[in-house]
């Protein structure tokens, strides 16, 4: 089949952008995407050009490294599927296809389809963890778990991380992201004793890496490749907001020098 | 030299007892002056640095992928081992232990086989405490199912992401020390070099992926996690990216590489579509624990599956291996597709697969138990093919998927060189010549949480390293050494990609040294390969420059280290006359076709030395078996 690509080529941050036309006679349905971009690059270091710089490792939709803009949407035309998992059989003969990089300000662009996603590292250093060294556990099944808890707490947990929502998003937000990992971590008794400190420290980590409030807009989910609910949102909400409501993260007792006088009120 | 394993002694129960009471500690306060390098970010690399930096240590973690997160442990599907006995089935320590040195055909240490089923326990234990979502009964106990190898069910799982989510609580672990303060990490950087100064491993020599800057990492202690090497064989279900340029160049700078042939060819694969195909899938061995393998009876049957009666099907496994039947060890199924596909039994358009087919399943349990169990890879299966395996088999085929071989290990899991640690699929320790399924995330974790720690504190308190920084000779020269491998292939400007001579390269090592081997395939092997590689220096072409983003220049890279460890790998093939695990030498079979071992003259460890310019030498660590005495493994 014939597929010809419209792709993003930006050699640097600070460099001019454009579209590169790029057309393959060698396209069969059964190639994924990722597989024609491999052929059209084979092509391109034939000819001695540089070929196109895009991230995949994978290669089955479970790491989270492949993504980008297909026609306007996160990871392509499929529901439940990142952009290593899209065939070419979702497509039809003579098709031209956009492929850009996901777009927001925490994910500033390296090249070509390549992005710095890096502030979703850094929301989960925030706390996005269970306190736990390496020695300090019990034995594992003195802990009891509902299965439909140990079930919604995978559901949440299956996030690869990929950013998707995050350009899907009208505002860049990573709520979607974040409510993940505050959900599974939330309905587990071995997360229950950090709910609230993890909910506060995620939620303020976010908002510092430049990312956008959520307005409810709904794009993420459809976005996302492991079709993350947008309940975790509501139960990201309903933790910062029960954090705030407990006092969880106000301030210390002000330190006072001794001999300070009294303060007038 | 004298290869020396360092196994503690006393019966094996109380072998690791011993072993940590002897470990020579460094006080709380001490621990923040030692700087521990981790390079990979994986089940083994994660758990190791983030255990370091509880325990105090200055820990450096570079890996290449952007985020730890990405290490290709997250790909793994079925689950972890564990001697629980949860099901109350005989399980126990001892037979863990037993089933592994069996499995790995007799060609592990016993010691250490013995120290991992012991430390399986903990493992859970503390992945249930970080918030790892292992699969429940209803009564909220943790639930688990069976793998090959093995007559109990000992296996824990995440649905079929468990390495996905064991990953995740060591990562969450390890960013929870970033946050500490006690771990630095440093993404999108390749270790390109080892620097070894004064007989001690003192860093490394990496490139800053996105800047292209050559950089170098001073430290007191060195641990390489950095995965197996499968894929050399260039189509395998490894990721992408996962290479083996960090073993290699700590190899060439004085670490003995061990058992390099013994690599692992799963059975169940969704079979070989295609001329661009860049990747293999993996269908995990769990789906083995309901679907029936099978093949027709008559060689070059036309008829689809649902055309061909009960009568003229051949369930092959169930046929050969009564007792353990489809859940045979994945080196004895894989090769007993192998068989049926050259009798010309094999299925779909290439004729190299065997049915995997649930219909007795569905019917016994109905579609809906089914979707539970292995809904996202029927998905995943439905995807790539574009079949439905709810309606019809699913047609797999094995493919390289682990390597047992890797850098030689003590049992502190200290390599030949003093200071540099070796963990996860990067050693060689625990499996032998086949590893059993849900082992190695078994191994990886054991070896980062539970032993590299205590083993790499101990050997800082004795060694002390002295202080050192990278104005030392052997940090310029390391850096020297990799610019100029740089600019050799940046020089070449040839008319070929590097992938098209890894491609190359991986076909001839499949055909040679696959799923079985022979005296002159091998022989063919090693001469050829050396000529591809005189080929790939002289016609390679990298565009582009080193100072950017430049993933030529990445492949490039990995791709020269793969031809001398190729080349490696044939020749250790070739040095192993006999057959164990994963290592089927035609020459040396039973008259009913399956391996044949030689344990007076192989039962040893194969450690290879480098030595520039000159043919690699062979030094042998005998195996002694006490406890599990060697047995023809069958599993009839
Ligand atoms: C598809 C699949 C399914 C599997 N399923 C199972 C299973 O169900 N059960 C089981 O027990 N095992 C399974 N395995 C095997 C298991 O997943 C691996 O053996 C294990 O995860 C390896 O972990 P590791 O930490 O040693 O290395 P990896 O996870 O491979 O990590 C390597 C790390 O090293 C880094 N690295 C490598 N080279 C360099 C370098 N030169 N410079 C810097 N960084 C570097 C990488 O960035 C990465 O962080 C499976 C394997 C595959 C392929
Ligand atoms: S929530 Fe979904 S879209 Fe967002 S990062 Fe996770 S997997 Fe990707
Ligand atoms: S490459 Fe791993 S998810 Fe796409």
């Amino acid at each position: 089949m014939r597929i010809a690509l419209e792709v993003w080529r930006q050699r640097g941050p600070g460099e001019p952008g454009r579209f590169v036309r790029y057309e393959s006679t060698q396209a069969s349905p059964d190639m994924s995407l990722l597989e024609l971009l491999d052929v059209v690059n084979e092509g391109l270091v034939q000819k001695g050009e540089e070929p196109i710089a895009f991230d995949s490792d994978c290669r089955e939709g479970i790491c989270g490294t492949c993504g980008f803009m297909v026609n306007g949407l996160a990871h392509g035309p499929l529901q439940g599927a990142a952009t290593c998992q899209v065939y070419l059989r979702s497509f039809r003969d003579g098709d031209t296809l956009f492929l850009e990089p996901f777009r927001a300000k925490a994910f500033p662009l390296i090249k070509d389809l390549v992005i710095n996603r890096s502030a979703l590292d850094r929301i989960i250093a925030a706390g996005g963890y269970v306190s736990v060294n390496t020695g300090n556990a019990p034995e594992a099944n003195t802990s009891t778990i509902r299965k439909d808890r140990a079930e919604e707490a995978m559901d949440a947990a299956a996030c690869i991380a990929c950013g998707a929502c995050v350009a899907a998003c009208p505002n860049a937000s990573a709520a979607l992201f974040t409510g993940a990992k505050i959900t599974h971590l939330g309905k587990l008794p071995e997360g229950e004793p950090e709910r609230a400190r993890r909910a506060l420290r995620m939620v303020q980590a976010a908002a510092a890496e430049a990312f956008g409030h959520c307005t409810f807009a709904g794009e993420c989910e459809t976005a996302c490749p492991k079709s993350i609910p947008l309940q975790v949102i509501t139960q990201m909400n309903h933790d910062y907001l029960a954090a705030r409501l407990s006092g969880e993260g106000r301030a210390q007792p002000r330190h006072i020098e001794p001999g300070t006088p009294k303060r007038r009120r | 030299m004298h290869l020396d394993g360092k196994i503690p002694g006393g019966p094996l129960p109380q072998k690791w007892e011993r072993r940590k009471f002897e470990y020579a500690l460094v006080s709380p306060a001490n621990r923040r002056k030692y700087r521990v390098l981790v390079v990979g970010s994986g089940l083994a690399g994660a758990s190791a640095a983030a255990t370091l930096g509880e325990l105090g240590y200055r820990v450096e973690c570079v890996f290449f992928h952007d985020s730890p997160r990405r290490a290709h442990s997250i790909a793994a599907q079925g689950g972890i081992n564990a001697a629980k006995n949860y099901q109350n089935d005989g399980d126990s320590v001892q037979r863990l232990f037993q089933d592994t040195v069996k499995g790995g055909d007799y060609r592990a240490r016993e010691g250490n086989v013995y120290r991992l089923a012991e430390v399986s326990l903990r493992i859970i234990d503390h992945c249930v405490a970080q918030g790892v979502p292992f699969a429940r009964e209803y009564g909220g106990k943790l639930a688990n199912r069976s793998f090959g190898g093995a007559q109990v069910s000992r296996t824990f799982y995440a649905r079929g992401q468990t390495g996905q989510q064991l990953l995740l609580g060591a990562y969450q672990a390890l960013l929870r020390q970033v946050h500490a303060g006690t771990v630095r990490i440093a993404p999108r950087t390749e270790m390109l070099d080892l620097v070894v100064a004064n007989g001690k491993a003192r860093g490394i020599v990496a490139r800053d992926l996105v800047t292209g800057e050559i950089r170098t990492f001073v430290a007191d202690a060195v641990v390489l996690a950095t995965g197996g090497y499968g894929n050399a064989y260039y189509l395998s279900t490894y990721a992408r990216n996962s290479n083996a340029t960090a073993i290699w160049r700590a190899h060439r700078r004085g670490a003995y590489l061990a058992n390099p042939c013994f690599t692992q060819i799963h059975p169940t694969c969704i079979p070989v579509s295609g001329e661009h195909q860049s990747k293999l899938t993996l269908m995990s061995e769990s789906l083995r624990n309901d679907g029936r393998i099978w093949v027709p009876l008559r060689a070059g049957d036309e008829r689809s599956p649902e055309q061909i009666p009960e009568a003229e099907r051949d369930y092959y496994l169930e046929r050969r291996y009564p007792s353990y039947g489809n859940l045979s060890p994945r080196d004895v199924a894989s090769r007993a597709a192998k068989a049926v596909c050259d009798e010309g039994r094999g299925v779909g358009p290439t004729r190299l697969g065997v049915y995997l087919d649930f219909a007795d399943a569905i019917r016994r349990l109905g579609a809906d138990v089914i979707a539970e169990r292995y809904g996202n890879l029927f998905a995943m299966y439905a995807e790539i093919t574009g079949e439905d395996p709810y309606r019809t088999p699913m047609r797999i085929y094995p493919a390289i998927h682990y390597t047992m071989g890797g850098l030689w290990v003590d049992y502190d899991l200290m390599s030949t060189i003093d200071g540099l640690f070796v963990l996860g699929e990067a050693n060689f320790s625990d499996h032998g010549a086949n590893r059993l399924g849900a082992s190695a995330l078994m191994q990886g974790l054991a070896d980062g949480y539970f032993i590299a720690p205590l083993a790499v504190g101990s050997y800082l308190a004795r060694a002390k390293p002295p202080a050192i920084d990278d104005a030392h000779p052997a940090f310029a020269e390391a850096r020297k050494d990799t610019l100029a491998r740089i600019e050799r292939l940046l020089a070449a400007r040839g008319k070929r990609s590097a992938s098209s001579f890894h491609r190359e390269l991986g076909k001839l090592l499949w055909d040679t040294c696959g799923m079985s081997r022979n005296r002159a395939g091998l022989e063919r092997a090693l001469t050829q390969i050396p000529e591809l590689r005189e080929r790939f220096y002289r016609d390679v072409l990298v565009p582009g420059q080193g100072e950017s983003l430049n993933r030529e220049l990445e492949t490039a890279g990995r791709v020269a280290d793969y031809f001398e460890l190729g080349e490696l790998i044939c020749r250790d093939a070739l040095q192993r006359e006999e057959s164990c695990g994963g290592h089927f030498r035609e020459e040396y079979q039973t008259p009913d076709g399956e391996a044949l071992r030689d344990d007076e003259h192989f039962a040893y460890v194969a450690a290879w030395e480098w030595r520039e310019g000159e043919s690699p030498v062979l030094h042998k660590e005998p195996l002694v078996f006490e406890a599990a005495p060697p047995m023809q493994r069958s599993y009839k």
